[in-house]
């Protein structure tokens, strides 16, 4: 089982919301994420047949499916909010997409639909109307009757992104054993870098309407190929300093460090910093020390999350573990790792781009 | 729910008296407590029933209890008053207890228009609110079709309830009425509505149909457009059918509209008055008197305020409790 997007490109009302998308997606799960507006849910819907592209094609098993209405595809969808039929019971709304195919036994809906709904764990609200569940419970519901039906495409369009956080992480490892044994092509997609790195399935980045790289999401993570991948792949989000490189030392508002490792950049570059990465004591005797002022503190619980202000008006975010109380106005100093900051070039490319990246980016 | 508002209104008043005592209290206790002083006190291991309450905003509630009285309650106890008394002149009245009301409901005459109002309206809500949901379901979704569609179903609604009248008067004439000439030229079916009963009722129907469908069609479609696109897209995915995507996806979400639609058009139908007061006076016969028309001829026409007393709060009361079982049957049918 394949899912081929080949060339696809939606415009629409003079807006481009997908440009050059080549996808092979192969059976199991592939994480698809990106930003918001950045085309998650236009490429979704295109694959699942519910938008024709513009110009393109969709190839199902080496079937060309561009021009078959979604209604003779074998594909599923969970989106984002819980849609169920209201007026039928949790029972009827797993196993309407079973009826309604003409190709499953009808002996065997009743079995699989209790079937299904005992993984889900939804098995003794089956007399229920959805309206009667909590958001997650009606997640499950809309889940299960995604599931129930044997498909060649399953598409879950960030189906956690309106639950709450103990629900979606629960929820998010049933998934995962889930799609392990999935017989299909299933194609999730998410704004959230934890949930992609959870999963640990191969992932694509999308951003502004094009792919912005596929490949292991912890390689992605660990040494990103470009700016939009790592800003993507960073909760919180990253720190973005100007800098300027000159003969094997970079000059950042003011303080000057030479290029650690055997990068050679030269002319205007950006520094990404990770707020994990920034602290306020010295760690270190490479560290670089940047003078600041304490802004804001915000305190998480089990982390604090310490805004400053450096010179030249620019703003860092320190992630600080445990609680800690600071008072704003007061001046600290930040210390950060040359050798963990990722360097960018004018135009997004990480520095240096290492050959396999540079493929991937371009293939 | 008039009866609603006069219980509230009257449980208003009983909690004026009381509050105003209590804020008259509160004020020798704490002259100078800030209106919201009750909120944000800082008690550790405080009782809600220990705080100190300012009820002074009880007086914002005044001037609806003061319209109302003046607006609803005074003149319905004036037309109690009647209901109760014969009078002869304004000094010369006799109590006369229940009488009015024991006639008024013998009287074959109200009788015969009760159950002739009661078939005009379940045969307007048969009519329109299929019609209107039928309507509003083929209306487009996107577009420019959306505005043109919106104010054509809205025309009708736009014009004055007696130039609607005066319009079918005239369109429904057999000699000069557009309408009423195609039935009887090209049709060749005799139609008269001055002469025919049968012919006067079903265009005071069609009528009613003509001008108060498209509220329903309106509310149906702001209904309609509530529903995320996804679940049609859902149904899509399931192949589902036309038909079972409007019973299942489209029907429960007009639940909270149509309740609505069917109360405003059981009371306005059960309560109409001007289009067919113009278009056939009650006539031919009594084939079109409604309840309002036969209580306009008793109050208006013979003066008679006892029973057109009488009649009124019957009246009244019929369509309080008709609505009332309409909304409770369906708000709770299907939960």
């Amino acid at each position: 089982m394949t899912l081929i997007l080949d060339g696809v490109r939606v415009r629409q009302r003079g807006e481009t919301w997908l440009e050059d998308i080549d996808l092979e997606l192969p059976n199991g799960m592939t994480t698809l994420i990106g930003p918001l507006a950045a085309g998650k849910t236009t490429l979704m819907r295109v694959a699942a047949g519910l938008l024709p592209p513009t110009s393109g094609r969709v190839v199902v098993n080496g079937r060309d499916v561009t021009s078959v209405s979604v209604r003779k595809r074998s594909v599923a969808f969970v989106y984002q909010q819980f849609i169920n039929y209201p007026s039928l019971s949790v029972y009827e709304n797993i196993a309407s997409p079973l009826r309604l195919d003409p190709s499953f036994p009808r002996r065997e809906i009743d079995r699989r639909v209790r079937e299904i709904a005992e993984i889900m764990g939804i098995g003794d609200l089956l007399d229920r109307r959805p309206e009667e569940l909590s958001g997650g419970q009606q997640q499950r519901t809309a889940i299960a009757r995604a599931l129930a039906r044997p498909v060649d495409v399953l598409l879950l369009d960030e189906p956690l992104a309106n639950l709450d956080y103990k629900l979606r992480e629960q929820l998010r490892a049933d998934l995962r054993d889930m799609f392990a044994g999935s017989a299909g092509v299933v194609l999730y997609s998410t704004a959230d870098p934890a949930e992609a790195l959870g999963f640990a399935a191969p992932t694509v980045v999308l951003g502004e309407g094009r792919i912005q790289h596929t490949g292991d999401v912890a390689e992605m993570y660990d040494r990103p190929p470009t700016l939009a991948v790592a800003a993507t792949l960073s909760d919180p989000p990253l720190n973005l300093l100007p800098g300027l490189a000159h003969e094997g030392r970079i000059d950042c508002l003011g303080v000057c460090f030479p290029v650690p490792g055997e990068r050679a950049p030269a002319g205007r570059v950006v520094l990404g910093v990770r707020p994990h990465q920034v602290t306020i004591e010295r760690t270190g005797p490479g560290d670089v020390e940047f003078p600041a002022e304490i802004r804001l503190a915000e305190v998480t619980g089990s982390a604090t999350f310490l805004h400053l202000l450096l010179p030249g008006s620019r703003h860092l975010v320190a992630q600080l573990e445990g609680t800690r109380l600071f008072t704003p106005g007061q001046p600290a100093t930040a210390y950060v790792d040359p050798s963990r900051v990722l360097i960018f070039d004018e135009a997004g490319v990480s520095l240096p781009a290492r050959p396999a990246a540079e493929a991937d980016l371009h293939g | 729910m008039t009866g609603e508002r006069l219980n509230d209104v009257s449980g208003d008043v009983s909690g004026e008296v009381s509050t105003a005592g209590a804020v008259v209290a509160g004020d020798r206790v704490e002259p100078e407590a800030p209106v919201g002083a009750a909120l944000p006190r800082d008690e550790p291991g405080g009782q809600a029933d220990t705080k100190p309450r300012n009820n002074r905003a009880w007086f914002l509630v005044l001037p609806v209890v003061v319209s109302v009285a003046f607006t609803a309650v005074i003149p319905l106890m004036t037309v109690v008053n009647f209901s109760v008394q014969d009078i002869f002149s304004p000094t010369d009245r006799i109590f006369v207890g229940l009488d009015w009301f024991r006639s008024v409901s013998r009287d074959p005459e109200v009788r015969a228009a009760f159950v002739r109002t009661l078939l005009f309206s379940a045969q307007v809500l048969l009519l329109e609110i299929p019609l209107g949901v039928a309507i509003a379901v083929s209306m487009p979704r996107h577009g420019l079709g959306v505005p043109v569609a919106l104010v054509l179903v809205a025309l009708p609604l736009l014009i004055p309830w007696n130039v609607v009248g005066t319009i079918w008067q005239i369109f429904a004439r057999g000699d000069i009425g557009l309408g009423g000439w195609t039935i009887n030229n090209v049709l060749g079916v005799n139609f008269n509505y001055t002469l025919d009963s049968t012919d006067a009722w079903i265009t005071v129907l069609i009528m009613d149909v003509w001008h108060w469908t498209p509220l329903v069609a309106l509310l149906a479609y702001a209904g309609l457009r509530s529903i995320p696109e996804p679940y049609f897209q859902a149904a899509q995915i399931d192949a589902a059918s036309g038909w079972a995507t409007f019973r299942h996806i489209q029907l429960p979400r007009l639940r909270g509209v149509l309740t609505i639609a069917i109360l405003l058009r059981f009371m306005d139908s059960f309560m109409i008055y001007t289009e067919p007061f113009v278009v056939t006076g009650g006539g031919p016969g009594n084939a079109t008197s409604f309840l309002s028309i036969l209580l306009s001829k008793i109050a208006v026409g013979q003066f008679d305020l006892g029973p057109a007393g009488a009649f009124s709060l019957l009246y009244f009361l019929t369509v309080q409790i008709v609505s009332y079982v309409f909304f409770t049957v369906l708000t709770r049918t299907g939960r």
